[in-house]
């Protein structure tokens, strides 16, 4: 008999063994898990072999309900049902009142720079809701796949700006999710049909949901995408043609406007139902859940005259983003479509006329967002060690500061690819001056206040000098995911300044820890079993990959610098057989510092060796 | 500072081989995109922000002509970033406020044909600054370096003044 072989959670028993992601598309109106099974991206279903989750949140005096049963109780607990909660992310209550000025929600603050709803369960932000969701959609992978589940690649719009991809990433933290990456969505979709493999060119990909509409043109080369544009309208979707059915048949029906208004949710119901039977049959008859009106039938043509309007808005958009990305009609060589207002076939029809070629529609237009996803994870997660693939993202926002009289200086372009590091010199103006504050904005306007607040950075510790002789250095740094993060240092004196963030929009980093706490289970001795195992699965996993790396490449060091390496390690193993949780994180960081040059080493050895390899096949 | 030439592996020069650039910076991205470390520690995937933030970086550099004569003159301590020298040539700071005043007189209506005469003026202008600029930078003596420096300063007036008749076309013609 084999024995079998037990692993302690996420580490693997064998490195062969394939490790578990998540794909995961955290929609406006639904969302989706999805995953890499014996070889095949797919959607998990509940139990009730229901693929999409709808991003619905109820919080009841007791419990929390997450999906449809929260949809459906929306209607009579509007208060406490939040729904949509992605247009909240990283908004202020002001703006969300500007857009939406009829939300039946009560707000903790009308003026509050992030969203505070009051439910039965006491005041939620966005982070909480998108963690609730995020939560339920990670239970159902667990249950699926029969064990637990922590990496994830979650996906954003590609227009989404720093505070709104931070609070996507916060929000994943809250719900136990590590995330490789925040991927952006017509990229997933594009990943889905394979599109990085072999595929050269100009990609749109047109995405028409519920209630948005956003297409998105990107370039492909070699494995290498890059978004180009991006363009669409926040407030146009699927719902939009069940209006306009929902008015023609009113007018139709010779109804009053107090009666269109009593009946305007039934009205609309019936009209989406019809819509839905038009994309498979010619003819779909329009029955209203009220025994006052007739049956109306109605016919494909006839929809199609109602909202040829609103697709010729779309079609609008996507000229546009082809200008904004400088690519002409002819360049495109696919087209992808995505959201299930895009099974119209009217949308289908107008779509492949504009770009002269039919649209890639083999894959569910619902699911293909969360499929691509978990493509994109399970290379991430370090399940395809050979592939070529490579993402390549830009910046969707111009990053800029603040400069005198309230002008924005752009300091990172729009559409740079990303990471990229800019960094920006200050000299200080008063005799002495130990602190200043650097305010970052976000936006393409020429005015700050046309741009978007991120936050306002305050360098303090300066070494006091005369005025304009401090010459501080501050590095903007933008990550994978679009994430800005900023470091300082005087130049002469070397002393680097500390800095205190304060987003203007969003949670401040010690609100964030705050919620991760509490979200940990309640039992205290749990939570520290959790923590010192995972301290103790990373220390492993640290000096494993030293370990490896040594053997390989140990003459790059000198012998001191081995000699220093080798004893940190040491330290770090015998701290780790203990239970002492900050000591191994002291430990960790110590072997941090000590590996810090032979790391940097070992990278600069790979290009060169690639680099000397390029000089040798150009001869 | 990094030098971006030899960070891809590239003679120290203004003539560049772009073939060889493009296909270098996509082997670079594949090697120090932090992407690329995602299952490993957060101590490598640092060191691969920063450096394949300089990979992208050097790219953007090295790929335009002027960004790239500027790094050259960096490299060869001329520093025109952020500087406040003021441009000495009096014969072509009239030249361009005569265009500036060909533009500002552009309305809706009338003034398509004056924005493709600036299109032309524009474009001649470039190739004449960009053929003198290599010249000077090809020589590598403190002297042509002072001219090639000069030449750049023209070519950001001129990058300027095609940034605003773009501006006004989408404006009035789009």
């Amino acid at each position: 008999m084999a024995l079998l072989q037990i692993a302690e959670p996420g580490q693997s028993a064998a490195p062969h063994q394939r490790k578990l992601a998540i794909g995961i598309d955290l929609g406006t109106t639904h969302s989706l898990v999805a995953t890499v099974r014996s070889g095949q991206a797919e959607t998990l279903a509940d139990e009730q072999e229901r693929h999409l989750l709808p991003s619905a949140v109820q919080y009841s005096q007791d419990n929390t309900i997450v999906g449809y049963k929260a949809y459906e109780n929306a209607a009579h607990d509007p208060k406490n049902t939040i729904i949509s909660v992605k247009r909240f992310i990283g908004r202020s209550v002001e703006d969300v009142l500007h857009t939406w000025p009829n939300l039946p929600y009560e707000f903790a603050s009308e003026c509050a720079q992030n969203v505070q709803i009051k439910t039965q369960q006491g005041i939620k932000n966005p982070i909480h809701v998108s963690a609730d969701i995020l939560a339920s959609l990670r239970g159902r992978a667990e249950k699926t796949l029969g064990d637990e589940v922590t990496k994830a690649v979650i996906t954003v719009p590609a227009y989404f700006d720093d505070a709104q991809r931070q609070g996507t990433k916060d929000a994943a933290a809250v719900a136990g999710l590590d995330v490789m990456r925040l991927l952006n969505e017509p990229t997933a979709a594009a990943l889905a049909y394979g599109l990085d493999s072999g595929q050269e060119g100009i990609v749109a990909v047109y995405d028409l949901g519920g209630g948005t509409f956003d297409i998105s043109v990107l370039r492909l080369s070699r494995g290498v995408f890059e978004v180009l544009s991006t363009g669409g309208d926040s407030a146009l979707g699927g719902d939009d043609f069940d209006h306009a059915l929902a008015d023609a048949v009113a007018t139709q029906l010779g109804l009053s406007e107090s009666d269109k208004k009593r009946h305007y949710r039934a009205l609309v119901s019936a009209a989406k139902r019809a819509k839905e039977a038009l994309s498979e049959h010619d003819t779909a008859v329009l029955e209203i859940d009220s025994d006052e009106f007739a049956a109306v039938e109605i016919s494909r043509e006839q929809l199609q005259a109602l909202i040829q309007p609103l697709i010729q808005k779309t079609i609008r958009a996507c000229r546009r983003a082809l200008k904004d990305a400088d690519v002409s009609k002819d360049e495109v060589v696919e087209v992808v479509l995505v959201g299930g207002s895009t099974r119209v076939p009217a949308v289908r029809e107008a779509v492949e006329t504009f770009f002269a070629k039919p649209p890639l529609t083999s894959i569910d237009p619902d699911k293909v967002v969360a499929i691509g996803a978990a493509l994109q994870a399970d290379i991430l997660v370090g399940n395809k060690p050979d592939t070529d693939m490579l993402l390549l993202d830009v910046l969707p926002l111009s990053l800029g500061i603040e400069t005198m009289g309230g002008l924005a200086e752009k300091i990172i372009a729009r559409n740079t690819t990303i990471p990229v590091a800019k960094a920006q010199e200050f000299t200080t103006f008063k005799d002495g001056q130990t602190a200043m504050m650097i305010h970052v904005v976000q936006g393409e306007r020429e005015l700050v206040d046309d741009c978007r607040s991120l936050a306002r950075f305050t360098l303090t510790g300066i070494p006091p000098m005369a005025a304009g002789a401090a010459h501080i250095r501050v590095t903007f740094q933008v990550d994978a995911d679009g994430l800005l993060s900023v470091t300082a240092m005087e130049k002469s004196s070397g002393v680097s300044a500390d800095i205190q963030v304060k987003p203007s929009y969003g949670l401040e980093e010690r609100e964030i820890a705050g919620m991760l706490k509490d979200s940990m289970s309640n039992a205290k001795q749990d939570m520290q079993a959790r923590m010192l195992k995972e301290q103790q699965v990373e220390a492993a996993r640290v000096l494993e990959a030293l370990n490896a790396a040594l053997s390989v490449d140990a003459d790059l060091l000198s012998a001191e610098e081995l000699a220093n390496l080798q004893q940190q390690m040491q330290v770090l193993e015998n701290v780790a057989a203990n239970a002492d949780i900050d000591a191994i994180k002291v430990a960790i960081e110590n072997v941090d510092k000590a590996s810090q040059t032979f790391a940097e080493r070992r990278m600069d050895k790979s290009i060169n060796i690639a680099l000397a390899g390029q000089s040798v096949e150009q001869i | 500072m990094t030098n971006y030439f030899e960070l891809f592996g590239l003679p120290v020069t203004y003539e560049l081989d772009l073939a060889a650039l493009s296909q270098t910076y996509q082997e670079l991205q594949r090697l120090t995109h932090p992407d690329r470390f995602a299952d490993q520690g957060q101590q490598q995937q640092r060191i691969a922000l920063q450096k394949n933030s300089l990979v992208s970086d050097g790219y953007s550099v090295l790929k335009s002509p002027a960004r790239r004569a500027e790094h050259l003159l960096s490299l060869r301590g001329i520093e025109l970033a952020g500087e406040t020298q003021t441009m000495q040539d009096m014969d072509f700071l009239m030249q361009q406020m005569e265009w500036r005043e060909m533009l500002a007189d552009v309305t809706a209506d009338s003034g398509e044909e004056v924005i493709e005469e600036l299109h032309e003026i524009i474009e001649a202008q470039h190739k004449q600054l960009y053929q003198a600029l290599q010249r000077e930078l090809e020589q590598q003596s403190a002297q042509s370096d002072q001219a090639a420096a000069d030449l750049l300063r023209k070519i950001k007036f001129i990058d300027k003044l095609h940034a605003e008749v773009m501006e006004k076309e989408e404006q009035f013609f789009s």
